[in-house]
């Protein structure tokens, strides 16, 4: 009797253990010559371009499509699939394509291929997160399904956009991959597209499959493109990491090639870890706080003291080297150093200074028109290892002003961000901002501009909008960056979001690769990586 | 004995519907938009955001988004992530990586410290029993991320003995590390739980009977002593199987095992609620089932429970 009991419960134990058992896959890593890994993060949505707006899945989609044109290094745009684009009022823009590309299915790139692309991505019932990226065409709705009316195929490989206002910079959004052509495949059934997706890029999928999620997904050079950004590796493989700890981790063990970003636990010591397989360079990221104006004591000429005084309180370099182990950059403006056009002697910078006597001066005289009482909250996520900073930041002011201030966290990024879109927030919050492309306007435009999608402060200025409208209309890129500096002198006057800091793109490479360079969106430029 | 397992089986199906809905709940009554965080730092247009809650229910009352995921499930669909992959297939993935992770655990857990237990029960207040007691109280106080960032330190990145993170494939060979790792704290335990317990039970009558009837030393340890004592410890191990199926979050993610805990962290952050409800779900599931097997062990331990009318 006792021993049958045993059995069965043996029975039950050993049954456990061959399920887990088999689901064990016995094949080993070896043979991937040339494969240069590194880290990523699983993507959010389903691999469609127009509908992917955070870096996990930004990083696959550049690498496996190839649009118009693509940024190099330094940001300057290179034509990639375009013969030519060309407009002589910046409302028209003619485009031509060259002729001969494939998708990796065969099938040809064409003017449509980009038309029904971009229509897609525009359509109001598409629900796409990019589909801002379409808001200057011709035609475009917000409200609903409406036919994008400045969109002309003329020739297999030229069509025309029309947009609905002139905009300069036009050509430079191109290289965004929002902009990417789709095969026919694509339309049938975008979702399931997204899960094997088919590009003309410098790079394929390996195979059906090849996204194993929370996993990793591999990627092989594509042979037939014809770009500048052809690979000198035979592929990449995107490893999913839950934390940089982990990569950092395997990067440290040469388990992973090339590492983009650095955990805040490895700032100070990875120079000496990875001594000249360090890589800290320059970014287009700005980093800021915003202070609505619907705060008591923060609008009209009490908040421009106000604020003023906040900005000169603050030691942006002490917290810099102390927080970031010195791996930002103070801000001198609303952009970044990275960017064509970018100054730091716009008149007025000096409030960015550490000025604390200033400071003080400053805010009693905003205290004459009305006493300032209560403290000073700064809104953060606690998920997103901002809490260092926060913290320095107002111990910053509140030495400087002698006022109570100290920050306020949400447990979650999606409750941050809540309370700012529905503008139930109560105190100033940290916003940031990474270029979409490389240009000033980006970092202007759709943060300050009154009604933007980012100006998550509701911050209205007739005259910056005017300049906005300048620079947009401008013929040159020259004309139009000098607009753009006359905007910022008017953004450090009001201060709708004071800055704070340039980021910069922390990384490190395997002994395995050389040739690792980072890009201008501190994306390390992959294709060139050559692996032994 | 099978009446009294189909009844077991039984009283979990309200647990089921308990759990689901309760979960459900938390995850609904969870403060902050997920829709809103799709969109990022960038802003959020307010027409597109009530297109995908409508696609994802978020924009039904708490319970018809419930029903419409229970009547999923009993359809086979367990809904679906918003990177668009079925959470059917998620679930496929991970919970086979966590169960190995934790079955290595477990039987490192079960030899390490029954054995070591064992001897310090043996020879109470000798110097291997307190150097033991020294050890686990050691083993005991330290963090689990304490442990697993200087071992990964020391073993995978100075020593190259295993590899810093996990593959995809989490095979058995590279879930050994993190294995050791879950396994120190329930070693610790277990050596003290089995001390004491050996001491208890050579203190009986009936160890003292076996030795006069003439029985070897090694007789009476295994089968008098030892499996007298392995109640309590069964029951430990059994209760820590199932807390290391659901709460290996921190090793998980430290050693980047794609398995339940970080994919279920990921995805209480995103706010995805089918995902989060069925990891849930299966792993209440899976605890009951150990729940049970752990009351047959008792029977097959100690003849004097029985199950049976």
């Amino acid at each position: 009797m006792r021993f049958k009991k045993l059995g069965l419960a043996a029975v039950a134990v050993a049954a456990a253990v061959t399920l887990t058992l088999s689901g064990c896959a016995g094949g080993s890593n070896g043979g991937n010559n040339n494969i240069v890994s590194v880290n990523g993060s699983e993507p959010q949505n389903p691999l469609i371009a127009t509908n992917t707006n955070e870096v996990g899945g930004g990083l696959i989609i550049d690498h496996i499509y190839a649009g118009l044109v693509y940024y190099d290094a330094d940001g300057t745009p290179v034509n990639e699939m375009a013969e030519s684009i060309t407009s002589t009022d910046n409302i028209t823009w003619d485009i031509k394509i060259k002729s001969g590309w494939k998708f990796t299915n065969g099938e040809e790139v064409t003017a449509d291929s980009f038309v029904d692309a971009w229509k897609y991505g525009a359509l109001f019932s598409n629900a796409q997160l990019n589909s801002y990226f379409f808001d200057a065409i011709e035609g475009f709705s917000y409200e609903k399904d409406t036919e994008l009316t400045g969109l002309k195929v003329v020739s297999p490989t030229e069509f025309t956009v029309k947009l609905s206002s002139a905009q300069s910079d036009f050509p430079l959004r191109l290289g965004y991959s929002g902009f990417v052509p789709q095969p026919k495949a694509f339309f049938d059934d975008p979702k399931t597209f997204g899960e094997n997706p088919i590009g003309n890029g410098p790079y394929m999928l390996a195979e059906k499959g090849a996204w194993k999620h929370n996993v990793d997904i591999n990627l092989i050079k594509n042979p037939d493109y014809k770009g500048g950004r052809v690979a000198k590796n035979g592929g990449l493989k995107v490893v999913f990491y839950a934390t940089l700890d982990a990569a950092y981790a395997d990067l440290l063990a040469d388990n992973l090639d090339v590492l983009a970003g650095i955990p805040d636990a490895a700032l100070k010591t990875y120079k000496d870890d990875l001594g000249d397989r360090a890589v800290d360079q320059g970014a287009a990221i700005f980093q800021s706080f915003t202070i609505p104006e619907r705060l008591p004591h923060w609008s009209g000429e009490e908040g421009q003291l106000r604020r003023a005084a906040l900005s000169l309180a603050i030691n942006r370099q002490e917290i810099i080297d102390v927080i970031f182990n010195g791996t930002k950059k103070p801000a001198r403006d609303f952009t970044s150093p990275v960017i064509a056009g970018w100054s730091d002697k716009l008149e007025g910078s000096d409030v960015l200074d550490f000025n604390p006597t200033k400071a003080k001066e400053l805010w009693a005289q905003a205290d004459k028109i009305s006493k300032w009482s209560g403290k000073f909250e700064l809104a953060y996520n606690a998920d997103g290892g901002h809490q260092g900073w926060v913290d320095a930041l107002t111990n910053s002011i509140k030495n400087s002003l002698g006022i109570q201030a100290e920050g306020k966290a949400y447990p979650t990024f999606a409750e941050f961000r809540t309370d700012i879109t529905n503008k139930t927030i109560t105190a100033a919050f940290r916003t940031g901002w990474q270029a979409d492309y490389p240009a000033l306007a980006n970092f202007i435009a759709p943060l300050y501009q009154t009604g933007a999608g980012a100006n998550d402060g509701q911050y209205s200025s007739a005259e910056v909008d005017a300049l906005i409208a300048k620079g947009n209309t401008a013929k040159t890129l020259d004309e139009a960056n000098k607009a753009y500096q006359d905007a910022q002198v008017i953004l450090l006057k009001d201060l709708p979001a004071i800055p704070m800091w340039y980021g910069t793109s922390n990384g490190g490479y395997s002994t395995k690769v050389t040739d690792v360079k980072f890009g201008w969106n501190s994306v390390p430029l992959l294709q060139n990586i050559i692996k032994q | 004995m099978t009446g009294y397992i189909f009844r077991r089986v039984l009283q979990a199906l309200p647990v089921f519907f308990g759990t689901t809905l309760l979960i459900y709940f938390m995850v609904f009554a969870m403060p902050g938009d997920p829709i809103v965080a799709l969109f990022g730092d960038k802003g959020v247009n307010p027409a597109i955001a009530d297109q995908l809650r409508a696609q994802y229910h978020l924009d039904q009352p708490f319970i018809i988004q419930y029903l419409i995921y229970i009547g999923g499930i009993f359809q086979g669909d367990f809904g679906t992530s918003f990177s668009g992959q079925p959470v059917g297939q998620i679930l496929a993935a991970t919970f086979p990586v966590t169960l190995r992770l934790a079955l290595i655990a477990v039987v490192i857990e079960m030899i390490v410290g029954v054995t070591i237990g064992l001897v310090a029960g043996l020879r109470k207040g000798k110097w291997f029993d307190n150097s033991s007691l020294v050890a686990s109280l050691i083993l005991i106080s330290t963090p689990v991320f304490v442990i697993a960032f200087v071992s990964q330190f020391f073993f995978a990145i100075k020593l190259g003995w295993a590899r810093a993170t996990v593959s995809g494939e989490a095979n058995f060979p590279e879930l050994i590390l993190p294995g050791i790792v879950l396994a120190t704290l329930g070693v610790a335990y277990i050596i003290r739980l089995t001390r004491s317990s050996v001491i208890e039970t050579a203190s009986q009558d009936f160890v003292r009977t076996a030795y006069s009837k003439g029985l070897s030393r090694s007789r009476v340890t295994r089968v008098h002593i030892l499996r007298n004592s392995m109640i309590p410890v069964v029951t430990y191990v059994s209760i820590d199987f199932g807390i290391l199926l659901v709460g290996a979050t921190v090793t998980e993610g430290i050693f980047n095992v794609p398995g339940v805990g970080r994919t279920l962290y990921q995805a209480i952050i995103r706010g995805e609620g089918p995902t989060v409800v069925s990891f849930v779900t299966v792993m209440v599931l899976l605890y009951l089932v150990v729940n049970l097997l752990t009351d047959l062990l008792y029977a097959a331990l100690d003849p004097r429970i029985r199950y049976d009318k």
